[in-house]
């Protein structure tokens, strides 16, 4: 009954999605108040007829009502209650409905905190956002409904996925939804902004919160996922251009691009339609995202269910609301106007390399996604295009924004000058060589990567400190650093989101570059030495989790003399789902990762081991939480600007129509 | 029971790609063997290098990868006779030729059109104080280029 009730709300969210896209646009082109008031409610509703649908497919699978095909499908008795809520979208359908959660959400948050927004531009935003929310949950219901039952329910399920059972990857999809759909924001302002015909700083000042909200949560999902691959397939990988991570990688490039052209548009008025055809990029990207993960279209590890109809129908819908937006934007880019005046050498000069860089970073790896998929349908050769493409293609252009970045950084608006820029950053740089140099020197094997990588962080953070240096002006150093606290919180944030780029640099050069590995055969009771580390295979045992058979290994490593380590080292066999997963047991430290993965037992005895020492491996998602903190920094100090501009905004902005 | 179905299990299933009776003796030949696994593709797996997967079929690719390195093969000539036997396919960077010029131009083709038209309108910027279609121009025909690569 309860699950029933979530079918039926399902439904009618569908119908109040409808009548959202519809009502408010006529009420604002027609200047009705009562149907532009209309969205606000419709909106609300939206939300909690689908949260309580969510609701009900929680209690579903809670409580293993196999009767229910998508339950019967991932779940199990003897799963653990956190992944038996969070194996809720750890499926197709259930993801999806995530997916309509989010956006109806994000809805009822413009709805309810939008009240500084004009009333016209507000009704557009939330219908644009009903429309979008229509087309979803319209696919979710005709094509992958989760409320299906089934005939006969079996007495047990077929388990989730074993991958899936794990803490990094539970949370990992509502970050990265959160991120994707964040972006239908950007996009619902960016339509209203054309069908109004006016982008003005207002504008910008209401669309970057939204923006940088997804940016943070794409950023954490991305860390997430990441991060998962890296303990969870055994070998230490953490980054491997597979088609659904770049699917979510585009827009995450994409909305930092935005992020920085919406400060152009804020602050001088200028980049107008370049930030608005951003912002429909952004989401178009999601939604091509959505396509490439859900369509089964291009192979990849993390593919869902391989459904034509349903490819079809994502296509179906990206290509409507691309065309249309895309149409609209070709209609009315003419009217929007750009005021300000800048020298090329200015901050709105580096903000648009910065976009440039980011934009052909983000076209480079679509066309590396989609070209299997054009050869194989040009002329039906197959190829094949993987990491070490991607890593030839997209470094190059990393690099050069990675050296442009802290002085586009402290560049002043409208005019600046090369030369005082550089004496603000001579420090940053002189060190940064420094340690280029000192890394070169102390490591073994000479490569120019890490040398190159440290060179590349340091350069970025030492620059993002000497910016913030220099904005607390001349004088003792107390003066300096009252001036420092009484800094913006949204330079704070930039200073700290660019920390965080340079750290993740430093630690995937340093990963790459001096990763050491041994594999070999090692009887219980053997030593051997990976890199100064003593490794010592001290037992094998076997044990038995929740809905699990695991092979436990005893490792001890000591590091150079010192007291050892334990690390337990895991092979677990899940019998449901027939698939074994590495449970690698890694000692996390600030300088180096220890890994260690248990193989098979060998057919003359002992056992296959495999340890690695992966240095700053910390470094790349210690760095990714910076930037997600910058970005949180940079919100909290929005919130009043937001609230501020809005009110100025109302106050000059409506009588006039 | 139970255990039997554990080692059934188990022997289903390798825990990693590379096995330790797989490494060849001489350290630099099989440096050179991981690095070429890297760029080639497994044939039935879903974008994994033969150094990464479990497959049966990449193992294979793997030992035949080593034979040839050990009877005195180039990297090149150990590759191509790879791809003569497996396709293009197994190649995870494409060969700069033919129709993937496009791909490989790409990245260089996108960032000089962007920099020029970055440049284009940085100048118009500059040098048009009153001109208020300035901008609407420029950025169509940047969309227009974009659209077009």
């Amino acid at each position: 009954m309860f699950v029933e009730l979530g079918h039926f709300t399902l439904i009618l969210a569908f119908a109040i999605a409808c009548v959202q896209a519809f009502v408010p646009v006529v009420g604002a082109a027609r200047g009705w108040r009562g149907w532009m008031a209309m969205a606000e409610p419709a909106a609300t509703l939206q939300l909690f007829c689908i949260a309580w649908s969510f609701t009900a497919l929680i209690y579903a699978f809670v409580t293993s009502d196999f009767s229910l095909r998508i339950v019967t499908e991932n779940s199990h008795t003897l799963k653990p209650m956190l992944y038996k809520v969070t194996g809720v979208w750890g499926n197709h359908e259930g993801s999806m409905l995530l997916w309509c959660l989010i956006l109806a959400l994000y809805g009822a948050f413009v709805a309810w905190f939008g009240g500084g927004l004009p009333p016209r531009l507000r009704a557009r935003v939330l219908a644009v956002q009903g429309a979008v929310g229509a087309a979803s949950l319209a696919f979710l219901i005709f094509t992958s409904n989760p409320f299906l039952r089934l005939a006969t329910p079996p007495f047990n399920g077929h388990d989730l996925n074993p991958l899936l059972q794990d803490p990094g990857l539970a949370f990992h999809p509502p970050f990265l939804y959160l991120g994707y759909v964040g972006l239908s924001v950007s996009f619902s302002f960016a339509i209203a902004a054309l069908i109004e015909g006016r982008v003005d700083a207002a504008w910008g000042r209401w669309v970057r919160p939204w923006t940088l909200t997804a940016w943070i949560f794409l950023t954490i999902g991305i860390a997430l996922g990441s991060w998962w691959a890296y303990y969870e397939l055994g070998w230490g990988g953490f980054w491997f251009w597979d088609p659904v991570e770049n699917a979510s990688f585009m827009p995450w490039l994409l909305s930092a691009a935005l992020l920085h052209s919406a400060i152009v548009v804020e602050k001088r008025e200028a980049l107008k339609a370049w930030t608005i055809l951003l912002a429909i990029l952004a989401f178009g990207f999601s939604l091509i995202g959505a396509f490439i993960v859900r369509s089964g279209v291009i192979t990849s590890v993390h593919a869902f269910a391989n459904d034509p109809e349903r490819g079809v129908y994502l296509l179906a819908m990206t290509a409507v609301f691309m065309g249309g937006a895309l149409t609209l934007f070709a209609a009315r880019a003419e009217a929007l106007q750009a005021k300000g005046m800048f020298q090329p050498v200015s901050r709105e000069g580096g903000l648009i390399a910065n976009n440039v860089f980011l934009a052909v970073a983000c076209f480079v790896v679509f066309i590396g996604t989609i070209w299997p998929l054009v050869t194989e349908l040009a002329d039906g050769r197959k190829v094949s295009v993987g990491a070490p493409f991607f890593e030839a293609a997209f470094t190059p252009i990393m690099t050069a924004l990675a050296v442009l970045l802290p002085i586009g950084a402290v560049l002043p608006w409208k005019r600046a000058r090369l030369d005082r820029a550089m004496r603000v950053l001579m420090p940053a740089l002189i060190l940064a060589l420094a340690l280029g140099a000192l890394v070169f020197a102390v490591e073994t094997e000479k490569s120019a990567l890490a040398p190159v990588g440290a060179v590349l962080g340091a350069w970025i953070v030492f620059g993002a400190a000497a910016d913030l240096w220099s904005r607390g002006g001349r004088g003792p150093i107390a003066a300096r650093a009252r001036r420092l606290a009484r800094l913006p919180r949204a330079d704070w944030g930039k200073s700290l989101g660019h920390t965080g780029f340079g750290v993740t640099i430093f630690g995937i050069a340093a990963l790459t570059a001096w990763t050491v590995e041994d594999i070999r055969v090692a009887r219980i009771g053997e030593s051997w030495d990976v890199a100064g580390y003593r490794v010592t295979l001290v037992d094998v045992g076997q044990t038995e989790g929740p809905n699990y058979y695991s092979t436990i290994a005893e490792v001890d490593v000591s590091d150079h003399g010192r007291p050892s380590l334990r690390l337990l080292p895991e092979k677990r066999i899940y019998p449901v789902a027939g698939m074994p997963t590495t449970e690698a047991a890694i000692d996390n430290g600030l300088t180096r990762d220890l890994y260690v993965v248990i193989g098979d037992p060998q057919e003359g005895g002992g056992w296959a081991v495999r340890t690695f020492i992966k240095p700053y491996a910390s470094w790349i998602w210690a760095g990714a939480a910076i930037m997600a903190m910058g970005g949180l920094l940079s919100l909290s100090d929005r919130r009043f600007r937001v609230a501020a501009g809005a009110r100025k905004a109302q106050r000059a902005g409506v009588p006039a129509e | 029971m139970r255990r039997l179905l554990l080692a059934l299990a188990l022997a289903a299933a390798p825990a990693f790609a590379v096995q330790p009776d797989e490494v060849l003796d001489d350290p630099a030949l099989e440096a050179r063997a991981r690095e070429l696994s890297q760029n080639l593709r497994c044939p039935v797996c879903r974008n994994e290098s033969i150094d990464e997967s479990h497959a049966e079929i990449a193992r294979d690719i793997r030992l035949l990868l080593r034979e040839r390195l050990v009877a005195g093969d180039s990297d090149a000539e150990a590759v191509q006779y790879l791809v003569d036997r497996y396709g293009e396919y197994v190649l995870l960077k494409p060969n700069a030729e033919g129709a993937n010029l496009i791909l490989w131009l790409a990245a260089p083709a996108l960032l000089l059109a962007g920099g020029g038209m970055a440049a284009l309108y940085l100048m118009r910027r500059r040098a048009r104080p009153e001109a208020p279609d300035a901008l609407s121009d420029d950025e169509k025909a940047r969309l227009a280029d974009l659209m077009r690569e």
